[in-house]
């Protein structure tokens, strides 16, 4: 435990000495949101109870937990998104060097992009993207 | 990397910051103006000439009123997701060039940055439509979280079609490349799928599903009040001058006409102008349309007419 948190705070210091700007925006950036948190947290006056924090609802109690099971089909987007995700960075190593790859990367790119479009055709063939 | 740099590195930050959400709240004013003056009312009129002093003073107020956290949240990731938004939207605008020389972090891959930071974004919304503890603001969440990355898919192939014409990460080299011509006349057919998808990436209508009032109320931000409200709000009204810019940077030369800077001001006034009139005019999609919009229309479009480009690019090029 100790360890990591060393290892953590010596990453922390070399990425301060590395990419100060990036840094210093991340340290800028917290502080400013927090300062505007901590304003409001000064200036407004607390006065709670227990109707007011209750979660908003139409005319009756909220019952106890809301973290209920969804529908399936944002969890299937999610996964579609992943494989799609890891084309378009494949994507964006080729884009860049496009016009130094010349035929052969062109050709490659296509049996890859065929590839995927299989997956894709045999999504909306199985009608894994449609919403009833 | 002495003290005294790191301190007016700080003060540059901050007054590049303040005049961002400067920005932001004339945004806010301009939609409620327009919004009013098409539906022939006139808006707000009393804070100021024309009511231009109309956001700030809600500003004053929200950071006046009291944070209320709902009974059973989890308070930490409830407090700390506006925050997140806040600070990936704030962050973005650091990689826009808005001149030659005057871009805030020069990155040979902000390209790069700006995909990354823009999904991160998901999260904070997923945080605080879970940590709120509410149906509506769970079920804004979701849909505003399965919404943005379907149509991130195609938003990304659009970079990358820009990133093929120009081969470059960086966004200046973009903006240089465009000095004969800009990337909308080779490119109109993205321009356009980029207009529709920057709708849908930003929540704003006539996709806006997360925050169907009728439905959902105000989708995951139902339970938040006071300053970390105005977080969200800021937050969303900055992602849509982020992906104006964008626009402009991609399809309309950015700085690189005559002006410079301001021609980048007026284009991108253009691309809000656009925003405001899509919201007021046109009706909200269905879910289900608009699920069958990204991925059954727009992500296979995009990849055809990549391959298009791709194509002729091989062709130009032998010949």
């Amino acid at each position: 435990m100790k360890d990591t948190l060393f290892l953590f705070i010596l990453m922390f210091y070399y990425l301060v000495y590395t990419h100060f700007n990036i840094a210093s925006y991340f340290i800028f950036l917290f502080s400013f949101s927090f300062i505007l948190l901590g304003i409001c947290l000064i200036l407004s006056e607390n006065n709670s109870y227990f109707e007011k924090n209750t979660s908003y609802e139409c005319g009756f109690d909220p019952f106890s937990d809301t973290k209920s099971p969804f529908d399936v089909k944002f969890y299937l987007i999610a996964i579609l998104f992943i494989i799609f995700d890891i084309e378009i960075i494949f994507f964006l190593i080729w884009a860049v060097c496009q016009k130094e790859l010349y035929i052969i990367g062109y050709y490659i790119i296509y049996l890859f992009f065929f590839i995927l479009l299989l997956g894709f055709f045999y999504e909306i063939r199985k009608n894994s993207l449609d919403w009833n | 990397m002495d003290f005294f740099g790191f301190i007016v590195k700080l003060i540059f930050f901050y007054s590049n910051v303040i005049f961002i959400l400067l920005s932001i709240a004339l945004f806010t004013w301009i939609e409620r103006k327009v919004m009013s003056n098409v539906q022939r009312r006139k808006g707000p009129t009393v804070v100021g000439l024309f009511g231009c002093l109309q956001p700030f003073a809600d500003g004053l107020k929200l950071i006046i009123k009291e944070i209320i956290i709902p009974t059973n949240s989890n308070v930490i990731i409830f407090l700390i997701s506006p925050l997140l938004t806040f600070f990936f939207t704030l962050f973005l605008f650091f990689f826009i060039p808005f001149h030659n020389g005057y871009i805030l972090l020069h990155s040979p891959i902000s390209i790069l940055f700006l995909l990354a930071i823009s999904s991160l974004s998901v999260h904070s919304i997923i945080f605080s439509g879970w940590a709120s503890n509410s149906k509506y603001a769970f079920l804004g969440s979701i849909r505003s979280a399965s919404q943005m990355i379907s149509y991130e898919i195609a938003l990304s192939t659009i970079f990358i079609s820009v990133i093929m014409l120009s081969g470059s990460y960086s966004l200046i080299d973009i903006v240089n490349a465009q000095k004969d011509i800009w990337f909308i006349f080779p490119l109109f057919p993205f321009w356009i799928m980029f207009l529709i998808i920057a709708l849908a990436e930003t929540n704003r209508a006539p996709f806006d599903l997360p925050e169907a009032e009728a439905e959902l109320v105000a989708g995951y931000n139902v339970e938040y009040s006071a300053i970390i409200f105005a977080l969200f709000f800021l937050a969303e009204y900055g992602n849509i001058l982020i992906i104006s810019s964008i626009s402009v940077i991609f399809f309309f030369g950015g700085w690189s006409s005559f002006f410079t800077s301001i021609s980048f001001a007026f284009k991108l006034s253009i691309h809000v102008f656009f925003f405001l009139i899509v919201r007021s005019a046109f009706p909200r999609y269905r879910y289900d349309h608009l699920m069958k919009i990204g991925w059954k229309i727009m992500i296979p479009l995009s990849f055809i007419f990549l391959m298009l480009e791709s194509s002729l690019i091989l062709i130009f090029n032998i010949f």
